[in-house]
């Protein structure tokens, strides 16, 4: 298993680093918030993006892709962190897309995946019902009518759910919630009669949905894989994105930090600069032992879902391992990066607080610190 | 097959028919072998791999040929080291010598100090102990007073060092001392190699609050020591300890590579002795256990990263400021929780009451004591990154990491 980039890779990086420098800084994002845009992104920034081939990424060549792995979406989902920059890559591509490309029918793939590559629709996961992430409590009822489903409830954090084109929504078949079997996944199309989405403004100020799914009535073709089986790719698609979520924090912590760092050599009290008093010193390196790590641990997330080798156990213990130790690390910079600003940390003008905010919202998005110490210790005992 | 390969092949072919089955399973207690005057073997397999290991010159395979190396090159040397993990072979020994004074004497050490100390290391024929702390010189090394007199043809040493680990069963040992005492303090300090068989020279085993340790303290009472014992010039022994301590670093890691010294699986023993959590106490307990393990499996993933980044020649000088901190304090959080989820039965002292690893537990606990401090307390591996890696600014002036 590699834990470094390789020089592919690292060119990917320079080039998504420099593209969002130029086209997406941190001061595009406070634009889009304060000009309240509902999708959260900027859509011709996402045309450029995929121009440059972010949503072929993780594809196989056959179906359009690159084949790149997520070691491939690793470095871009770094530079996403570090610009705080807003695009669908997640919820369309790393998500949706890979549900699509695990459990889609060949018709489903052929209808939905050029579409999702090229930019032109994009679509969102619909899993979570509930404030904090647990995938296996799926209690959305999906109930046999006639020769298809009638879905009926609300899913309470749809990320880029608002303007979607389609919904991958996780409902139950069979089974009780706290279950993996029973679980079955639609693909369904926005303009269902039934679904509506409406926004849920969070902290990040990007899109995030409450979508309501009122007795909408879907035909068999709707089902992504078989009925009821629908764990095993959930989980897999749910993984990727912990991975890529897990390197959007560590891009995050590790330029907040940064910033940190150049405060602390730059702002004068008691006439010396304040990084020469052991007391915040030591907090500094302290942080700078949890990125290492966090590191470590995000390289090793990315390169167990490139492995085919693995069984989903030992993936999901590493993916959990990397989402767990970059969610903590990235809260600890932020809250230390408030503190170390001083006053002017809880002020708006700084970014610091644009960081706090997204950093806080992608900790708890797939699965909080917590969620994945629980997860890794089942599948550590699974892996045993 | 380009050379690399070929060499590889005959690597892996050599590796296979002399390195016994025995040395390929992880060490334990006791087996350990170190390079000595008189080597103890736990085995005669332990023999065996010890010699033909030091025919081969691999014990420093990268050293000269005239001074007892094999004379590899650096790919040479990663491809023995990896097929040798590959094999999961033993370190065939240990030897501060080759990994710490071996260096420095190769890069600051007079031809004559090369050509009569350097083969016998190689051969694994003698064992080295550090004298570097002081009772009264700890995080604070520069302040050290052990002086060496001059005395004409020769040095008189007098004082004591401390915390040397096997300075009871060593043939030789580095020191540091002080050779100026009106000088700056770091400027008055030279570099000395000594016979630990020189009359004056008494070394006493200290009892730790685990038991039993390897530390000693060595005192020193009008030792003579010849003045072609002083390695590199008069008063600058400060600059070569520090290149001594880089090279420390590269040999935990190295040796960490080959062996990591005995881990308790925290997971494992938590599913022994508290399988089923029935309270929220033991659920919380069982959380801050899962919580160290996940620390310990970043380490470790940390560990194999900065091998292969080093590997890759990428700067790893910030990756290695960090490892003896982060190790050191993850086992001390491990042991908090292991103790706790264990309650009395890792708090035996010694009985039969007792299994052989809750015994071991207990005093591991209070050995991570140690670890925290010695090799340079986690404090001054804070200032360390603070200062070197992160470039933060000197605070008080003379203070210095």
């Amino acid at each position: 298993m590699n834990l470094r980039y390789s020089e592919e890779q690292r060119l990917l990086a320079d080039s998504a680093r420099d593209f969002l420098a130029a086209r997406s800084p941190v001061a595009a994002q406070r634009r889009l918030r304060d000009q309240g845009a509902a999708s959260g992104f900027d859509p011709q920034v996402w045309r450029d993006a995929v121009a440059l081939g972010w949503s072929a990424i993780p594809f196989p060549e056959a179906q359009g892709g690159l084949d790149f792995g997520c070691m491939g979406l690793g470095p871009v989902f770094e530079a996403i962190g570090h610009n705080l920059a807003a695009t669908p890559l997640l919820s369309s591509v790393v998500l949706g897309g890979s549900l699509l490309h695990l459990a889609g029918s060949p018709t489903q793939q052929g209808d939905w995946l050029p579409a999702l590559i090229s930019g032109e629709r994009r679509v969102a996961l619909a899993v979570d019902e509930r404030a904090r992430h647990q995938p296996r409590d799926i209690a959305l009822a999906a109930v046999a009518d006639g020769d298809g489903f009638c879905l009926q409830g609300e899913k309470f954090w749809v990320v880029d759910g608002v303007g979607a084109d389609a919904y991958v929504v996780a409902a139950r078949t069979a089974g009780q919630p706290g279950e993996a079997q029973g679980i079955s996944l639609f693909l369904v199309p926005a303009d269902t009669p039934g679904v509506a989405c409406s926004p849920l403004p969070l902290i990040d100020s990007r899109n995030s949905g409450r979508l309501r799914l009122d007795q909408v009535r879907l035909g068999r073709d709707a089902l992504l894989g078989c009925p009821g089986e629908g764990w095993v790719a959930l989980d897999a698609a749910l993984d990727r994105g912990r991975a890529c979520l897990a390197a959007e924090l560590l891009g995050a912590a590790q330029q907040l930090f940064q910033t940190t760092l150049e405060y602390l050599k730059t702002r004068v009290q008691f006439d010396v600069p304040i990084g020469s008093f052991q007391a915040l010193q030591h907090r500094a390196a302290q942080l700078y032992v949890d990125l290492a790590l966090a590191r470590s641990a995000v390289m090793a997330g990315l390169a167990a879902l490139d492995d085919g080798e693995l069984d989903a156990a030992r993936r999901g213990r590493l993916v959990s391992l990397a989402k767990w130790k970059a969610g903590d690390t990235a809260l600890k910079v932020a809250n230390e990066a408030v503190q170390m600003h001083g006053g002017i940390g809880v002020t708006d003008e700084l970014d610091v607080g644009l960081y706090l905010k997204r950093v806080r919202v992608a900790q708890a998005c797939l699965g909080d610190r917590d969620f994945h110490c629980e997860r890794y210790a089942d599948l550590d005992q699974a892996c045993a | 097959m380009n050379t690399i390969e070929q060499f590889r092949h005959e690597t892996r072919a050599w590796l296979e028919a002399n390195c016994p089955p025995s040395m390929r399973v992880a060490m334990g207690e006791g087996d350990v072998v170190w390079g000595a005057s008189q080597p103890q073997f736990p085995n005669d397999d332990a023999r065996l791999w010890f010699e033909r290991m030091r025919d081969q010159r691999w014990f420093c395979p990268e050293w000269p040929q005239a001074y007892g190396g094999a004379g590899l090159n650096a790919e040479q040397v990663a491809v023995l080291e990896s097929e040798m993990r590959r094999l999961r072979c033993r370190p065939p020994q240990i030897n501060l010598g080759i990994w710490m004074l071996g260096p420095v004497l190769l890069a600051y050490g007079s031809e004559e100090q090369k050509r009569t100390l350097l083969p016998p290391m190689a051969r694994g024929e003698v064992r080295w102990c550090q004298g570097f702390s002081e009772p009264n010189a700890g995080s604070d090394l520069a302040s050290l007073k052990m002086a060496a007199r001059d005395a004409g043809d020769h040095f008189v040493v007098d004082g004591s060092k401390i915390w040397t680990s096997y300075g009871d069963k060593s043939d030789w040992m580095y020191a540091l001392v002080r050779t100026d005492h009106q000088a700056p303090k770091h400027e008055g300090i030279s570099l000395i190699v000594l016979d630990m068989r020189s009359p004056g020279v008494k070394a006493v085993p200290i009892d730790l609050i685990s038991g039993k340790s390897a530390f000693c303290q060595v005192f020193f009472d009008s030792v003579k020591v010849p003045k072609s014992n002083l390695v590199g010039p008069l008063n600058g022994g400060w600059n070569l300890g520090k290149y001594l301590l880089q090279h420390e670093r590269k040999a935990m890691s190295k040796f960490g590579e080959f062996s990591l010294p005995s881990h308790f699986d925290l997971l494992a023993l938590l599913r022994d002795y508290l399988p089923q959590p029935r309270s929220q106490g033991e659920c919380a307990l069982q959380a801050r256990a899962v919580a160290c393990a996940m620390d310990e499996h970043a380490y470790n993933l940390t560990v194999q990263r900065m091998a292969e980044e080093g590997r890759c020649g990428d700067d790893i000088s910030g990756l290695m400021a960090i490892m003896k901190l982060v190790h050191t304090e993850q086992e001390r959080d491990k042991f908090e929780v292991l103790l706790d989820a264990m309650g009395g039965h890792a708090l035996g002292w010694q009985h039969e009451s007792f299994s052989e690893r809750e015994l071991a537990v207990t005093r591991a606990w209070l050995n991570s004591y140690a670890l925290t401090i010695s090799g340079g307390a986690s404090e001054v591996q804070l200032n360390v990154i603070a200062k070197r890696v992160l470039g933060l600014p000197d605070g008080k002036k003379g203070v210095q990491a």
